[in-house]
């Protein structure tokens, strides 16, 4: 530490009071003497509990197809690659209004896969589907990107030395190179589960608003600004302290 | 389970023949960048052969049209760093490639605590990789090679992170652990070939320039690589009246008989070479360098063993001529 | 270091301006802009009613800030540069009347209409058929203006209305309908104007029930009440009326 210049410290504090202070302004609007009420309120909790269901179901999702993408990207070796990589990394620049667009004519009625769906009979629109839908395809960026770094970071030394010993692709896959990667495994899908939860732009794009089905907690902010906006700011907050306490819990258990 | 590797890999410039016998060491070595890795890489499966076959107890491992992956060869390595699974208990590393072969649990365990107690391990069996020494760690992961049961044993110099003391004392468990097995060291330690292999192959620029029983390829070299790894001095001349004749007109005196202008090989130990009061191989140091309580003189061709009493003496330095003599009955003669 | 030191300075000095960043004060001969926040719906008419009012006043720019309602009452209210707001319903002006910022007057008035994609392909006929069954309805949240009309058209006609989506703006209503993920929609009368061939929009009588007035006003202390209350009279006035009729606006 002592080897760091003295100047550092002036941007870094700066940079830190310019997260900061905007959120300490807007807890200083919460009204405390009527928090309660306003996030106990039918239409709060619908949409923290659907925020919290599809977030969770979301980061799930991230998980089994990110773990795959992830070690074919760090692992396989093919024409093409790099411009793969870069194309499953492009929700990450993306705005999500773009996403909740693409999606839409992925899997809207009259989308590209959509509308072989209807014929199924399984309508993704304006369904709780649609919103996993869409906090999926913006949250899956972070977990590869976050596990790919790990896993090349690790090396192939352990796996190649499994193989060594007997073990199976399988076998290497499943009990040597994901336990070395849990940490970054668990803290990317914390990021995906948060990234989930603050995901706005494509999922009223995508999926419409409707309490209980659609509107999740974002979605319930952005409306309550239009009609009551102490009850945004408060909810502001209680998804600012859902996100801080999902990220503490996940610091610990990765560095436990 | 003998192993017979012919096999080519052009973009490395690799050419090789080689074989090891059933229950055989075979201790490879050879200047960095010969070769060695891209043989264990081909027997292990790390690398294809751009044409040629390797087969382990005749089943093919890689040929043209046939490939084995490395975890169905049963060829395990054992590299330098021991590479024990960090989220892995010493145990659970052992028991490992027996879980992997489908071992059940309980049989799993009874093994690796055997394995464990062979080598003095059990008192470490609950500890994570992080809390071993290094010595510790490397026999571990020995314990955890041969639990595997591999048909072939790669040792890629094994010993070369360990401080000496540890490394003697693992070459002891090593070598009772390998006199039946199959086996292929690579070392840059003469003592591993010594105590190890029964046989060696020297390799240079990707081709094995010499290849047999370790003892007798160290007492008669016939590489300059090889006799400086057994520590021998090396000289080519013809045979002419009593002594080698060397291209430059030096005489070394050494036993015969041989037929007249015979070829020959002359080996020696430095510790053998004299000052010569007068006559003698006048020869120009090199290089001083402390060799146990003596020092080692290098000069163009050869080295001497000489007492620091003697290199004040003389006042020796690098560009200091030098008469050196070599006692008739120190140099072995074989032919070329 | 010293070199890294100036543009540091200059990066904490912006941060620290940019709250307190206003429009500067217009000194004679300066160009002049009008800042005029409008709801929305009002984009094409405000700017044809913008460039003639630019016509008429040498050096002055007249600059919109458009969005929903709130949004833009809520921006005033936080002490936006606003020299003129026009809301797409009263509520959204009667905080800032209450505020003692805004003196405004009805200046025109739209209704709704239901939005159906091109070729109607779910058959609505009326405001009753959207009670169908397996419909795809979507409507404004109840907390946006013309979710507000919605659900005084619903109560009124004594219906009820279960739309899968309710969207936070009108916009977003037509964007379903015209993208076919939605059978059918309640927008004004103005959006379908603005849709062309993407949406077909069907009348019904009820639509008069809900009515949506539009209030204005120039803001109370802004920097340029003046050339604001001249904008509002230009609005209220025969050809500002005309402009916004050929929009589909009603007169109130």
């Amino acid at each position: 530490m002592s080897t760091l210049p003295r100047w550092v410290l002036l941007p870094a504090l700066l940079g830190a009071l310019f997260v900061l202070l905007p959120l300490t302004a807007m807890a200083s609007r919460v009204r405390w003497a009527n928090v309660g009420a306003l996030l106990t309120s039918e239409a709060s909790l619908s949409a923290l509990r659907l925020s919290v269901q599809t977030s969770a179901t979301s980061a799930l999702a991230c998980v089994l197809v990110g773990v795959p993408m992830s070690v074919l990207l760090a692992r396989a070796e093919f024409r093409g690659l790099s411009l793969l990589r870069s194309l499953v990394l492009l929700p990450l620049v993306l705005p999500p209004v773009v996403g909740g667009i693409a999606l839409l004519y992925t899997f809207g009625r009259q989308g590209l896969l959509g509308r072989h769906l209807e014929v199924l009979g399984l309508e993704i629109a304006f369904s709780t589907t649609a919103v996993v839908l869409a906090q999926t395809f913006v949250a899956l960026p972070f977990l590869v990107i976050s596990l790919e770094g790990a896993l090349r970071t690790a090396g192939t030394r352990y796996e190649v030395t499994a193989a060594s010993l007997g073990a199976g692709p399988s076998r290497v896959l499943l009990g040597v190179t994901l336990p070395l990667v849990l940490p970054s495994l668990l803290s990317g899908t914390v990021l995906a589960f948060a990234r989930a939860l603050g995901e706005f732009g494509a999922t009223i794009t995508f999926a419409g608003s409707l309490q209980g089905t659609t509107r999740t907690l974002p979605l319930e902010i952005y409306l309550q600004r239009e009609s009551d906006p102490e009850a945004a700011v408060a909810l502001s907050f209680l998804l600012m302290i859902v996100a801080v306490v999902v990220i503490a819990v996940a610091r610990r258990r990765v560095s436990a | 389970m003998s192993l017979q590797l012919r096999a080519r890999v052009p973009e490395r410039g690799v050419e090789l023949d080689l074989a090891v016998a059933d229950g055989q060491t075979l201790a490879l070595i050879g200047p960095n960048g010969a070769g060695k890795s891209t043989v264990l890489s081909l027997v292990s499966g790390a690398l294809r052969p751009g044409t040629g076959r390797v087969e382990l107890d005749g089943q093919l491992l890689a040929g043209e049209h046939s490939w084995t992956p490395p975890h169905q060869r049963r060829v395990t390595t054992l590299s330098q760093d021991p590479v024990l699974f960090p989220h892995l208990t010493a145990r659970r590393n052992v028991m490992y490639p027996l879980r992997s072969q489908g071992v059940p649990r309980a049989r799993s365990r009874d093994e690796a605590e055997q394995w464990l107690a062979e080598l003095g391990l059990m008192e470490l069996a609950e500890r994570r990789p992080a809390q071993l020494s290094g010595g510790q760690a490397q026999r571990v992961a020995i314990a955890r090679a041969l639990a595997a049961d591999p048909r072939l044993l790669l040792l890629d110099e094994p010993m070369a992170a360990l401080d000496i003391d540890v490394a003697s004392a693992l070459r002891a468990q090593l070598r009772r652990f390998l006199t039946d097995r199959t086996a292929i060291i690579v070392t840059h330690d003469v003592l591993d070939a010594l105590t190890l292999a029964d046989c060696l192959a020297v390799l240079e620029d990707g081709r094995i320039i010499e290849q047999g029983p370790t003892q007798e390829l160290l007492s008669t070299p016939r590489s300059a690589f090889t006799a400086r790894f057994a520590g021998l001095n090396l000289l080519t001349g013809r045979w002419q009246d009593g002594a080698v004749v060397l291209a430059d007109g030096t005489r070394l005196p050494a036993t015969g008989p041989h037929p007249p202008g015979r070829r020959l090989h002359a080996a020696f130990r430095p510790s053998a070479v004299r000052l010569a009061p007068v006559g003698g191989i006048r020869r120009t140091v090199t290089g001083l360098l402390p060799h146990g309580d003596l020092v080692r003189v290098r000069t163009e061709d050869l080295a001497a063993d000489l007492s620091p009493q003697e290199i004040a003496e003389h006042r020796l330095e690098p560009g200091s001529p030098v008469l050196l003599a070599v006692p008739r009955g120190s140099v072995t003669t074989y032919e070329a | 270091m010293r070199a890294l030191a100036r543009p540091l300075a200059a990066t904490a000095g912006l941060l620290l301006l940019a709250a307190g960043c206003g429009s500067g004060a217009d000194s004679g001969t300066e160009p002049v802009t009008l800042q005029v926040y409008a709801a929305a719906s009002l984009q094409e008419p405000f700017a044809e009613i913008g460039e003639e009012f630019e016509a008429a006043h040498e050096g002055v720019e007249v600059a919109f800030n458009l969005a929903g309602s709130s949004t833009l009452g809520q921006q005033i209210r936080q002490g936006a540069p606003a020299d003129v707001f026009a809301s797409a319903n009263p509520q959204n002006m009667d905080t800032l009347v209450g505020a003692d910022l805004a003196a405004p007057v009805d200046f025109t008035s739209n209704t709704l209409m239901i939005a159906v994609p091109p070729g109607n392909p779910a058959g609505i006929t009326d405001l009753a058929s959207l009670t169908r069954d397996g419909l795809n309805l979507v409507l404004c949240a109840p907390e946006v203006p013309c979710g507000a009309a919605a659900k005084t058209l619903e109560e009124s006609a004594g219906l009820t209305l279960a739309p899968v989506s309710e969207e936070q703006s009108v916009t977003d209503v037509l964007n379903k309908v015209t993208s076919g993920q939605a059978d059918a929609g309640l927008v004004y009368v103005t959006d379908i104007a603005r849709a062309g061939d993407a949406a077909e929009g069907i009348e019904f009588p009820e639509a008069q029930d809900a009515v949506n007035t539009y209030p204005i006003t120039p803001i109370r202390g802004a920097d340029h009440a003046g050339l604001g209350q001249e904008f509002v009279d230009l609005v209220l006035s025969e050809p500002g009326q005309q402009t916004l009729a050929d929009h589909g606006f009603v007169r109130p």
